[in-house]
């Protein structure tokens, strides 16, 4: 009986995903020691490659000095109106062209022929109409915050069951309470979806913005940086980006847990 | 009340340009506090039927008249769909009052009014839960308590417990024959299992196909409160029989093979 045995084995076990903290502290302490180390060794100046400690340390006066904080400010006020009007002006449209069919067919030829200019592109245009002070910079990550939520809300829209809005009117709702207390909700995870691509791209913008015309800002202190030979500054700058893109990330992330709690 | 059903029509225009009827002349009417049940073939329009009822299409001739009401504003209908469409993004507790926030009813009552039909279809406990958070039967007494809420003259119903496996389609069976025992609520209930109309109306409405008429019309007399074991009575087995029969003559007319 026991002479030819042989036990089931669970043959996916490979696939099981098991995500393991320490290792994601590991890997970045790993990256960091080789850049300090690459420093310390000497194989590369430190005029291309100033070791991690001096770049913590550019940062450390930087802050001290509140010089960070005033690029970091100028850098934040800029993506923050841009996003708010971006996203606000996406949502509304997206909205507004996913549900009336006419304001659809207006839209979409406008839609396809400005959606790919890179948006870079239009802010000499935006200068010249807005001066070379936050205006044109806010509009610009406005427009580039505007289409990504556009398009998103728009196919968030008109992927709606239409069992569900027949179940709205059924119950006694009306066209208006149909878009407020269906379609709205229904959309929200699309609308994430689209802040959460125009995130990525004001960040892009704001930096372009600020390098091409600026005094301030996050874009201007990585320019000035290299135009100085001052690499510590520029990597610190950097590091800031980083960070800003992480925080929004997770801000988004949170905020999305806390408005759709009913998602499976 | 009455909904008086007089002479509808549905026709569908094919791709092609020809002209598919639907249903041809349908003509019924529902008395207060009776539950009719439609009983036909998938396909024979029966669900064409109840969204015209609802108001959710509209008919290419007749029209559907609600006669005798007693108040202005009650409404009509609700419907349960056969796919539910319960909110997501609302609690059992929120799904229910939907209705009752559209009829402008204070927040104080709605909630009120939520958990004696959350009692009613027993999901006490539940009220905070989501759809998703719900097993197949729980989701089903959800949506039956939604479309009660808002009270209406009729309440429509589209194969409910299509979806639903045999154990909790007999349990909810009984549970909706006590509901409607308990609120004497008006139901128009479309099916295609005999026995779930014969153990659930008054009157069990039998549609024909190609096109979607009535054939004919069983009034069904088996005592109530109806409880599981009618199912196994001589009478029950009878109105079967005779329904099965009705449903299976006519179709062989049409050299019908399904």
């Amino acid at each position: 009986m026991t002479l030819n045995q042989r036990v089931v084995k669970d043959k996916t076990g490979f696939l099981i995903r098991r995500q393991n903290p320490y290792v994601t502290w590991v890997s970045v302490m790993v990256v960091l020691g080789l850049w300090e180390m690459v420093g310390y060794s000497g194989l590369v100046p430190p005029l291309f490659l100033p070791r991690f400690s001096a770049v913590l340390v550019s940062g450390y006066e930087m802050v001290v000095s509140g010089e960070i904080f005033a690029h970091l400010f100028a850098s934040l006020w800029r993506i923050g109106w841009g996003f708010f009007l971006g996203a606000g002006a996406g949502i509304l449209t997206g909205v507004v062209v996913g549900y009336f069919q006419l304001a659809d067919d207006a839209a979409r030829p406008l839609v396809a022929a400005t959606y790919p200019i890179p948006k870079i592109a239009i802010l000499p245009l935006l200068i010249l109409w807005l001066g070379i002070g936050e205006g044109s910079k806010i509009a610009v990550i406005t427009l580039g915050v505007f289409f990504p939520v556009l398009i998103n809300v728009r196919a968030g829209v008109r992927n709606v069951d239409p069992l569900l809005i027949k179940a709205a009117l059924s119950l006694g709702s009306g066209p208006f309470n149909v878009i407020r207390k269906v379609i709205l909700p229904m959309t929200l995870p699309m609308i994430f979806a689209g802040l959460k691509l125009g995130v990525g791209i004001a960040l892009l913008l704001v930096v372009t913005a600020e390098m091409i015309a600026a005094d301030k800002g996050i874009g201007f202190l990585i320019l000035s940086s290299a135009d100085l030979m001052q690499t510590t500054r520029l990597l610190f700058g950097i590091m800031v980006l980083s960070g800003m893109g992480v925080s929004f990330a997770w801000i988004l992330e949170k905020l999305e847990r806390l408005l759709l709690p009913w998602r499976e | 009340m009455r909904a008086v059903i007089s002479n509808i029509c549905k026709s569908f225009k094919n791709p092609d340009g020809t002209v598919f009827n639907a249903l041809q002349s349908i003509s019924l009417t529902i008395s207060e506090g009776e539950f009719v049940a439609v009983v036909g073939r998938s396909g024979c329009g029966k669900s064409t039927l109840l969204n015209i009822v609802a108001g959710l299409l509209s008919a290419t001739e007749g029209e559907v008249v609600f006669e005798d009401l007693a108040s202005e504003d009650r409404p009509l209908t609700s419907v349960v769909f056969q796919d539910l469409a319960l909110f997501p993004w609302r609690s059992v507790q929120k799904n229910i009052t939907y209705g009752l926030e559209e009829q402008k009813v204070p927040s104080r009552t709605r909630d009120d009014r939520a958990m004696e039909l959350i009692e009613l279809v027993g999901l006490a406990g539940f009220e905070k839960h989501y759809p998703h958070q719900l097993s197949g039967g729980m989701k089903q007494r959800a949506a039956i308590a939604r479309a009660l809420a808002v009270n209406p003259e009729l309440l429509l119903m589209d194969e409910p417990f299509s979806a639903l496996d045999a154990q909790i389609r007999m349990d909810m069976q009984v549970e909706l024959s006590r509901i409607y025992e308990t609120t004497g609520q008006s139901f128009l209930y479309i099916t295609h299992y005999i026995p779930e109309a014969v153990f659930l109306a008054d009157r069990v409405v039998i549609m024909g196909e190609r096109p979607g008429r009535i054939q004919s019309i069983v009034s069904v007399d088996l005592p109530r409160p109806r409880e599981e074991k009618v199912k196994v009575s001589p009478e029950f087995v009878g109105y079967l029989d005779r329904i099965w029969s009705e449903v299976r003559g006519k179709s062989q007319e049409f050299g019908a093979d399904r």
